[in-house]
């Protein structure tokens, strides 16, 4: 007979009060971060909530909450994602480097310097990208519209102070450029030298040893970091708002004057002079940027889990 | 295929370390050569010596000559990448690729080699590479899942198969079986008697017995003394070595002595 079908029933393990007070600790831990996160969605469903069913005239704009918020939503969007697209292969190919090509000295002050950029207050970055990037873009948006104005983002007529919504991309990409980088990096540091070494002996190059063994084996860490990366480009707030010059418009041109604002930097930009329903309206486009954020993780989660028996993790 | 390798005076450095000295040695094709000695004598170092895979070890470098039939591995622009490519390697632990499948482990190497193949000849040689590593029937069904999901012994000889499938010269093995369970192991070495009908294969092994039961010839490496570099004492037919070996430490070691 197997063992398993006449063994008495679990027996009673004796606790020890060390494992008792940290179970109790980490499962109070995990039950805060649910609590906190019900709590926020519950704050902003129910100040909200008056200006969704309030008529259309009584919110800024006065068409109602959607005509309000999607051209918001519409600039968050499109200047956190191609932030992202700027910033991740970038991230990655820097990763590479610390790793797999600098000497070791350059690599180890080059990741001080990036854990260091990481530290830089996003106030600072958008006074950089206010006074020194953008007026150095205005040239070459000239450029752009000039000879490549047959591609929407390059439409233009590009903007004299080159407060753009070129330049608020760029300063999000350099923003979330070391996050993205020091997970990357990190990810590959872990790269197993028993999988370095086996394509290393099939006669790989280095290249070719780095797209077999690190890159498969970094990839959802790759995905991770950059969702890092997009939330918090999808959240920052007073980079943009110090950089972008708004005029509201739904546009995929980016080097014009006429720019849709984000939701954050909305916010930050109206609050102060806003009250009752207006108020209401603005936490109604925050509570779309946290279903937002909420959606872009989870879409993170289910990349990762897609490919999971592959992932070397077994 | 299978080709003799002739290595002359050689000397292993970590940096500034030597770590062997004045190894000399030819390795005959199509048979088993089998390294024994004590741990840290030198003789993995060695075998990664013979594939330029040593060299990968920041400041690690060679002295001395090795020669595959007339080609000088060591010479002035060789790249080690193509030694690689003519000369297999099996390592200690099954190393699959976690994130590939199976089959396109077996055919990572080809991939590399020959970029341009067609899927249905990729197929052939994956499926003869599965079954000269007896791999084969065990897998057939399940060639799209992860490699990861084999056991250790099967692992292994997925490893064998995507060394053997781009049809290497020499066929190194770095204690292949010490991972292993008795019966994995057994099918290894079973696989070994095969293999030496087309490859030379060279196997570093802690197990004496192993050693006696697949080898054709012998080598046994020690320390010099404590401190010292590591050695070849010497190599001669496996029968000799494990009956009537010329060097007293030879005879020590293998009676169980010391080590």
């Amino acid at each position: 007979m197997p063992p398993s079908t006449d063994r008495p029933r679990a027996q009673k393990v004796p606790l020890r009060p060390g494992d008792r007070i940290f179970s109790g600790a980490s499962t109070g831990a995990g039950v805060l971060i649910l609590v906190v996160l019900a709590g926020v969605a519950a704050f902003l469903i129910v100040e909200a909530w008056p200006s969704l069913t309030a008529p259309a005239e009584d919110i800024p704009g006065g068409e109602g909450v959607a005509v309000y918020v999607w051209p918001l939503l519409f600039g968050t969007l499109i200047s956190a994602i191609f932030a992202l697209l700027i910033a991740s292969p970038l991230a990655v190919a820097i990763a590479l480097f610390v790793t797999y090509y600098s000497p070791r000295r350059i690599a180890q002050v080059l990741g001080y310097l990036i854990d260091l950029l990481a530290a830089v207050p996003s106030i600072i970055y958008g006074l950089w990208g206010f006074t020194v990037l953008a007026p150095l873009t205005v040239e070459p948006a000239n450029w752009l519209s000039e000879n490549l104005g047959f591609i929407p983002l390059f439409a233009g007529p590009p903007s004299a102070t080159g407060r753009t919504m070129l330049v608020a991309i760029i300063v999000l990409a350099v923003m979330i450029l070391p996050i993205i980088t020091a997970v990357v990096r990190e990810a590959f540091r872990q790269t197993p030298r028993l999988h370095e070494e086996a394509s290393l002996a099939l006669g790989a190059t280095r290249w070719e040893m780095i797209r077999m063994a690190a890159l498969p084996f970094g990839r959802s860490s790759i995905v991770g970091a950059s969702m890092l990366g997009l939330g918090r480009a999808l959240g920052e707030t007073m980079a943009v708002a110090i950089v972008l010059s708004v005029s509201g418009g739904v546009t995929f041109n980016l080097i014009s004057s006429a720019n849709p604002s984000t939701i954050a930097a909305n916010i930050a930009l109206q609050f102060p002079e806003s009250s009752g329903i207006a108020v209401n309206t603005l936490i109604a486009s925050g509570l779309v940027l946290f279903a937002i954020t909420l959606a872009v993780n989870m879409a993170a989660r289910a990349v990762i889990n897609r490919r999971k028996e592959f992932s070397g993790a077994n | 295929m299978a080709k003799r390798i002739e290595v002359k005076d050689l000397d292993i450095y970590y940096d500034k370390f030597l770590a062997v000295q004045g190894v000399s040695m030819t390795i005959q094709p199509r048979s088993v050569t089998a390294l024994i000695g004590p741990s840290g004598c030198g003789k993995s170092t060695f075998l990664r010596t013979l594939n330029r895979m040593h060299e990968l070890v920041p400041n690690a470098r060679v002295d001395g000559k090795i020669f595959m039939d007339d080609d000088d591995l060591y010479g002035p622009g060789v790249d080690p990448v193509n030694v690689r490519r003519q000369i297999g390697m099996v390592f200690q632990r099954p190393n699959p690729f976690p994130t590939m499948s199976i089959y396109d482990n077996v055919a990572a190497g080809l991939k590399l080699n020959n970029k341009r193949m067609r899927r249905s000849e990729m197929d052939d040689v994956v499926e003869r590479a599965l079954r000269s590593a007896n791999l084969w029937e065990e897998v057939k069904d399940r060639l799209g899942k992860p490699g990861s999901g084999l056991s250790g012994g099967q692992q292994q000889r997925l490893c064998i198969a995507r060394a053997i499938a781009v049809q290497p010269d020499v066929l190194l093995m770095d204690e292949p079986c010490s991972a292993l369970d008795p019966i994995s192991t057994q099918a290894i070495e079973d696989l070994m008697l095969e293999l030496k009908e087309k490859y030379t294969i060279v196997i570093v092994t802690h197990n004496m017995q192993q050693a006696a039961r697949v080898s054709d010839m012998t080598g046994f490496f020690n320390l010099q003394g404590v401190g010292k570099p590591g050695e070849l004492v010497e190599i001669d037919e496996t029968t000799k070595i494990f009956s009537t070996p010329s060097k007293k430490a030879t005879e020590d070691y293998i009676s169980g002595r010391f080590g």
